[in-house]
Parts: structure tokens; sequence; C-alpha cells
């Protein structure tokens, strides 16, 4: 038994660029993903009743299979790095906007109304109450999009956009099972990798007091 | 209009007025109806009805967390409209229930949110944190890191009460604070909020249903009902002299304990003091005192108007034998009214020395008002009239 280590090893230069490649696209879709679905899940929380539509409507996103979407913006933003972090970053909004207005929301109203009647502006509710107690949901959001999309992101290589599709797609026109396997492990070990990492920010970002009190109600239960 | 800053804690307020102060909803619901209150500066004032009456939307109207769609509203007697809401509420101290203190910081960190707002250095803030707790009998050192949820039910909501005098303001408001607590510790917290009222001064304007606790702490009690203000007055004159039914009803057994305590001298004297004419013979009086088991005795004449009064130890002084007692009584009866405070009367026993006090109404004489007859009416009250 050969096992599938030789091919690693003899793909070694190559995976490693195009596992630097594969992250660098995932990372860029996932910060483009967030800088749009966070502060658009906190203007959602005010307004409950768009953001139903809105949360829905990127939802019907998340349905066009991955392949299709790709396709898709080919046509209009053409071959590269560009078309496949954009139809990528449009993936990632889906799991950080829900979590950005269900964990602002989550925030209990009196909680809120409290930090207001003390005096905070709305940015100071915001900066020290609200985003601070919503933070581990958000990130969670942040954790779901940022997986999905190391596994997708296997598919930019398809219109030019690299990563670690480039040694599974040249495996698969080749018949080369070797490098197929080059390519999907480490995406594979890539995507639990960053699982964990988020994993652990998820709760380093729980506040300490929210933190043994969710520690305590499982202890007591 | 131009937007003041509020200062409350820095110049002081004289007065918080509510003039015709009206809310009502779009969908058409009134919840406060032109409501005229006045809160005098350093006043604990109570806002007290059932669910629904207003109370707390009057009291959210104070710091704009509510706004009035009607009349108007006077803090140092500028419109509260005319400051800006933010710095409105942070010269307002403000206590609700549960929830208030923030799970994500510690002790030390909730009690200084309006201190860091107002931009306080961390030095003076941490010295401020440590007095407060110091204040309530909470170690500084024990309790500034530690988080709400660590601590228990009835110490939170201290954390709460610090928290609102963390800046040091004039006008607090609290908003059913301690409902939540067991009756134990309501009960003490109730105490170590008048007494802390008591010594820093702070104008307090508190809401809640429970009118144990409007008595225990308030100076003045406003009763509201469907957005109206039926009475507001001093606990003593609400439970003496209800605005109506409502108000009785709420007031409830409070009242009947209260009703009980006399308050006029026609309440407590006795009707039937031993008395004699006064062409009676000091023999008579004698034995008069035996049989009846006193030592005084009002004289009366044949009107019922009072002539004087005799004791065992004059008459036996003045050998008065076969005089009659209009010859021999002393006249300087100490009298009082019937419709006088029994108070006032119970006073002026205490004070002069005396041992009773006829009661008189337009020379004629109505009963007597005894020590003993004192003490009876107050364990009525007291005890009830239990036989």
């Amino acid at each position: 038994m050969t096992g599938i280590w030789p091919d690693i090893v003899a793909h070694g230069a190559l995976i490693w660029q195009d596992l630097l490649q594969h992250v660098e696209i995932v990372f860029i879709s996932v910060a483009i993903g967030c800088l749009i679905a966070i502060p658009m899940g906190i203007w959602l929380t005010r307004r409950p009743r768009l953001a139903e539509v809105v949360i829905t409507v990127t939802g019907l996103i998340q349905t066009v299979p991955s392949l299709a979407l790709l396709a898709l913006v080919l046509p209009v933003l053409g071959v590269g790095l560009v078309p496949a972090v954009s139809a990528l970053a449009l993936y990632a909004l889906l799991p950080i906007l829900r979590n950005t207005y269900v964990g602002v929301r989550g925030v209990p109203a009196g909680t809120v109304e409290c930090a207001k009647a003390m005096g905070m502006n709305r940015m100071q509710v915001l900066s020290r109450v609200e985003l601070p107690l919503a933070a581990p949901v958000i990130v969670a959001g942040v954790r779901l999009s940022t997986v999905y999309l190391i596994s997708w992101a296997v598919l930019a290589a398809l219109i030019g956009g690299g990563g670690l599709g480039n040694l599974i797609l040249e495996g698969l026109a080749t018949y080369d099972f070797g490098l197929i396997i080059a390519g999907a492990v480490p995406a594979a070990l890539l995507a639990i990798a960053a699982g964990l990492l988020l994993s652990w920010l998820q709760r380093a970002l729980t506040p300490v007091g929210v933190r043994r009190l969710a520690a305590g109600e499982r202890g007591a239960a | 209009m131009s937007e003041a800053t509020f200062r409350g804690y820095e110049r002081g307020f004289q007065v918080l007025e509510f003039q015709q102060v009206s809310k009502s909803y779009r969908d058409g619901t009134i919840a406060v109806r032109d409501l005229n209150l006045r809160v005098e500066r350093g006043e604990f004032v109570v806002l007290i009805g059932p669910s629904g009456c207003g109370k707390t939307t009057s009291l959210r109207m104070v710091n704009r967390m509510v706004e009035p769609t009607g009349g108007s509203l006077l803090l140092e007697g500028r419109d509260v409209t005319s400051y800006d809401p933010v710095q409105l509420r942070r010269g307002i101290g403000y206590v609700v229930q549960q929830i208030g203190l923030f799970p994500h910081m510690t002790i030390a960190e909730n009690i200084e949110v309006v201190p860091r707002l107002q931009g306080w250095s961390p030095q003076r803030r941490s010295e401020r944190t440590a007095e407060l707790l110091q204040l309530v009998g909470m170690d500084p050192g024990t309790y500034r890191d530690r988080f709400p949820h660590e601590l228990s039910g009835g110490q939170q909501q201290r954390i709460g009460v610090l928290r609102a005098l963390a800046a040091d303001p004039d006008l607090i408001l609290m908003d059913e604070p301690f409902g939540a607590l067991d009756p134990i510790t309501r009960e003490q917290l109730q105490d170590e909020l008048k007494r802390l009222q008591e010594t820093v001064h702070k104008t307090i304007v508190f809401v809640t249903h429970d009118m144990d606790e409007a008595l225990r702490l308030a100076n003045r009690i406003a009763v509201l009902r469907q957005g109206q203000l039926l009475q507001y007055d001093t606990p003593a004159e609400i439970l003496r002299n209800p605005a109506d039914d409502f108000v009785a009803q709420f007031v409830g057994r409070h009242r009947l304990a209260e009703m009980q305590v006399p308050h006029i001298v026609r309440d407590i004297m006795n009707t039937r003091p031993v008395t004699l004419g006064v062409g009676a013979s000091t023999e008579e009086a004698f034995a008069l005192m035996q049989s009846r088991q006193v030592d005084t005795m009002l004289v009366i004449d044949e009107q019922g108007s009072l002539h004087g009064y005799v004791s065992a130890l004059h008459l036996a002084h003045k050998r008065a034998v076969g005089r009659t007692l209009g010859e021999v009584c002393e006249q300087d009866v100490a009298v009082v009214g019937p419709d006088e405070d029994a108070s006032t009367a119970f006073n002026r026993m205490d004070q002069e020395h005396l041992q009773y006090l006829a009661v008189v109404d337009e020379g004629q004489l109505k009963g007597i008002v005894t020590r003993r007859s004192m003490v009876r009416a107050l364990a009525a009250a007291i005890w009830g009239d239990a036989q």
C-alpha cells in the first residue's frame, strides 16, 4: 500500500502554492462577506420587516448551485480571481448576515433600553453592549461561511480563480488520481483547521461574564 | 428650540413638574391623561397603580425614553424636550427591574458606565466605585472584578442602585427595582434605599404596584389608574382620606388598620367620667371614689357644665366634712375640646404631667381623657379591638 503520502510529497511545491492561493481566495471572500453582511445585519435589526425579505433573498442565493453561480458570473465578470471571489462572497453573505441579525436581536431588549436610558448614544449602545453580547453568534456565522467557502473555493479554479481546485481539475483532466488527492486532502485539512481556529476565536470573543454564565447554567442543568 | 445640555449633577434642579402631560398612541390608546404632578427637591415620590395605569410611561417621559404627546414636563423649570436626550439621561439616574446590569461587564464596569460616558479619569472612577460599594457594605476588593451572575439577586439590584448613583445625579428614576426579589431581600433593600436616600438626599421617583413598598418608602404617593392621577398625597393622608373608592380599595387592608388610629379627642375620650353634682356632699364623693376605684372626680352643675374637680387627697386635706363639693372643689381643670387633635392632647398630658383632661364642648362636660383611655385607644389601633 503506497497511500496518499507520496502523491502529496511529489506535488509539494505546487500544493503549497495552491494552498496559499486558496486561503487568499477564501479570506478575501469572507472578508468582503463580513464587510457587507455585518453592517447590513445590524442595520436590519432596526427594520425587522425588511429583514425577513432580505434574509429570504440572501437565502435564495445560497440555493443556486455553486457551479451555476460561477457560470453566471463568467459572462459578466470574465475569468480570474475577481469573478471567483465575487461569487464566493455572495455565498458567504447569508450565514454572516443571518447570525449578525439573530445575534444582535438576541440581546435582551431590557439591556438595550437600559443602556439607552443611562445616556449611551446609538453608536455606544452598539459598540459597548450589542456587539460584545452578539459577538459569539456573529463569529459562529463567520465560521460557517469560512468552512463552506473552503470547499466551494475548489470550484473557483473552473473560472480561473486558482487555488487547490487547480490540482483537482488537472487531476480529473489527466486521470491523475494522485493530483486529485493532492488537492482534496489539503482542502479538507484546511477546512478543519479553519473551523478550529474560528471556534477558538468565538470562545475568545464571548465576554467572560457571559461565558461563565453559560457554563454555570450548564453545570446547573 | 435650541438643545441644551442637562447638567443636573452640577447645578441641581429645583422641581420636576408634569403640566397637563399626556401620552397617547396612534392606535388611540391613551397611556397618560392630563397628568399634573410636582416633585420637590429631595422628595421620594412613588407612582403606584395597577398595570397599565401609566405609571411607567410617566416615569419614562422624564428622561425622554418616551416622548409626551401633550402638555409639558419641566425639569429645572425647563421643558425636558429642550435638553439633548443623551445628555439628559446621563444626568438622571435610572434603575430598572432585573436585567439592568450588563452581563459582559464586571461590577466595577457596570457601576462606571455613566462616569465613563462623562469622561471621568480611570482613577476617579475607581475611587467612586470603591466608595459606593462600601456604602452598601460590599467589599470593593471582593466584588469589583466579579460578574453580575456571580452575585445574588439582592446584590445585583444593589449594584443597579449604585450604578444610578455613580455620577451623583440629583434625580433618580426607579422602575419596580425590587419587583423580582424575594420578600425578605426586598424589605432589606427598601430599608437600605430609604437610609441611602436620607444620607445622599436624592430626589427619587419610584414606580411600583406594591402598596407596602409605597408606604414604606414614599414621602408622597401618586395613585394612578387608566392614565389618570387619582390622588397625590402623603401616605398618611392617602390612608386616612382616600380620594375615591378605587384608592380606598387599592390601599386596602392598610386603610382598615389605619382607620382605627384615633386622631381626634372624641375618638379616645371616656364618655362616662365619674362625676357628681355641685350639691353633693364630700361623704358621697368619698363613697363614689371608693366604689369606682378613682381618686379624682369632676364636679358638674345642674346644666352639666364643668365646675371643677375634687381629689381624695385634697378632700382629706381640707377637712371638708359636711360641706358640698361646690364649696370645696378646685377649678383649675385642664380642658380640651372634643375635636382637637388626639396627639396634641397626648403630648399635653405628657408635658404638663396631667393625669387627665376634661373634654368640654360649649361649656358642657362631654367626657374625660385619661392616660388609661389613651393607652386603650392605642392598643386597639395596634392589636385591633380584641377583648
